[in-house]
């Protein structure tokens, strides 16, 4: 846990005395459907089910949509 | 076209921010053209195989309708099958070996030196998923969702909900999600005494109860940073509890004598609470020479002394206009629970004693890694076929130095290869 808040502390450290991001006539590339966050929804779900079922980690990034991985 | 770019930014960063908050809302794209062509669906099908062991194949739509005043309406759903043969938690002996399965109506044998395998899985699962998300104002959105998963011996429900704010001219944006789960399993055979002995074919089994319950809350908070026009990052972390029944009802562990042959099975025991929390970090890049890459770490620690570390690598290369290529490398790692025993000595206490015992490789010293491809065309009015071939291999510590006797001569980590083929398609109307 402790780890974990040190490295948020330092990446929104780093967000807040940079002064990120662009201006809104700048966004064309980033509006693109390969630079979306979740750009491939159905690939990511999968993922996320079969990982859940065959390793002790989940989650990180979304939820999961439930079921016993006990396979 | 600037008027046009705004709005499909606008779009890009609600699905940014309520990424974070649920895998349902998981479809983001260009929101102009949402809103021209009403719905979007995502289908595909997934083989997963693996080498002598499980079989499941996996069927998977989402459907997206975006109204005028930028609401979303995400339903989505999920069948799945499932059989072959899983490993039972027992440690491989030189003898062989004979196992009573869940149901506590039949056996099964294992000959000598092989990993034991109980291979009476057979499942299949339905979910469906509701999510709604719509704005509050210029800067905020909300999104509440529920998910219910059923299948033979397992039932699971769950809610969802999020906020996201926008700050700094839209480069910034937080988000705060939280999902409630509960989930009730019956499984085949009813629930074992922990710690019991696995009793023989036909004879009473140690058994209490038919069912069992577990709950678990997850809480994610995260911020999506525009970096510069061609980077976008996004940090969040999570704590996920969960309480109630943990156990695999049909894992069991070795119990061997001073030759490392087995004297015993006894039923798995695992603490009745967990609490994880990890950290990601997500980044994708898009070059001046128009491909894209998407590198995602996550590290995550639990209570019951298990850390994993997962480096997840894509790389897009946009080929032409119509075809990419999509090669993937996944890397991970996890350290074992505090509790895990590949098998144990008659007459150890733990054997006897209330401390929390199992073998189930999954909570093992592991790596695994995941090497894949896509390939996809991309057709008119933004529709496209995919198709996604991977492999998957886990790699634990097949010669442990405290195995015992004959154990010594055979590997004691059930080795896991498996084969990944998806396939995609992608349309609006």
């Amino acid at each position: 846990m402790y780890k974990i808040l040190l490295l948020t502390l330092i990446c929104t450290s780093l967000i807040a005395c940079t002064g990120l991001g662009v201006e809104p006539w700048e966004r064309d590339i980033l509006a693109k459907a390969e630079m979306q966050p979740a750009a491939t929804a159905v690939d990511g779900a999968f993922d996320d089910h079969i990982y859940f079922s065959k390793e002790a980690s989940s989650g990180g990034a979304s939820f999961g949509g439930g079921g016993c991985g006990c396979n | 076209m600037q008027l046009k770019n705004k709005k499909r930014i606008k779009g890009a960063l609600t699905s940014a921010a309520c990424t974070l908050l649920g895998t349902q809302s998981a479809l983001a794209m260009d929101n102009q053209a949402d809103r021209e062509h009403g719905w979007k669906i995502d289908a595909a099908v997934l083989s997963y195989s693996e080498a002598d062991r499980v079989d499941a194949n996996e069927v998977n739509v989402r459907a997206q309708k975006t109204f005028e005043d930028e609401s979303k309406l995400n339903l989505n759903i999920v069948m799945d099958t499932l059989t072959g043969a899983s490993p039972n938690g027992a440690a491989p002996s030189d003898q062989t070996q004979t196992f009573t399965r869940p149901s506590g109506n039949g056996s099964y044998d294992i000959q000598a030196g092989e990993i034991p395998l109980d291979d009476t899985f057979r499942d299949t699962r339905a979910q469906i998923g509701v999510a709604w998300e719509a704005p509050i104002n210029r800067l905020m959105r909300y999104r509440i969702g529920t998910n219910i998963s059923s299948e033979f011996d397992y039932e699971s429900i769950s809610v969802n909900g999020g906020l996201s704010r926008d700050f700094n001219k839209k480069n910034t944006t937080l988000s705060l999600g939280g999902s409630f789960a509960s989930d009730t399993l019956n499984p085949k055979g009813d629930i074992p005494i922990a710690k019991a002995s696995m009793a023989p074919a036909t004879t009473t089994q140690p058994r209490e109860g038919t069912s069992e319950s577990k709950q678990v809350t997850d809480l994610v908070f995260g911020i999506t940073q525009i970096i510069n026009a061609r980077t976008l990052m996004q940090f969040n972390i999570g704590i996920s509890q969960s309480d109630g029944y943990l156990n695999d009802p049909f894992k069991i562990v070795s119990v061997v004598d001073t030759n490392g042959r087995p004297v015993d099975y006894i039923y798995e025991s695992r603490p009745d609470s967990r609490t994880k929390t990890s950290f990601y970090w997500d980044t994708k890049h898009h070059f001046s020479w128009e491909d894209t890459i998407d590198i995602a770490y996550r590290y995550m620690a639990d209570d019951w002394g298990i850390t994993s570390h997962t480096v997840d690598l894509h790389y897009r290369w946009n080929i032409t206009d119509q075809w990419y290529t999509e090669p993937h490398l996944r890397y991970y790692q996890q350290s074992g629970a505090d509790f895990y025993r590949h098998s144990v000595s008659d007459g150890e206490a733990v054997v006897t004693n209330d401390e929390d015992l199992s073998a189930d490789y999954r909570l093992a010293d592991f790596d695994a890694t995941t090497l894949g491809l896509k390939v996809a065309y991309r057709m008119a009015n933004d529709s496209e076929l995919n198709m996604r071939l991977e492999s998957y291999q886990q790699m634990g510590d097949t010669q442990p130095s405290d195995a015992i006797g004959v154990q010594k001569n055979y590997d004691m980590f059930p080795d896991l290869d498996a084969i990944i083929l998806q396939v995609g398609y992608t349309f609006k109307f």
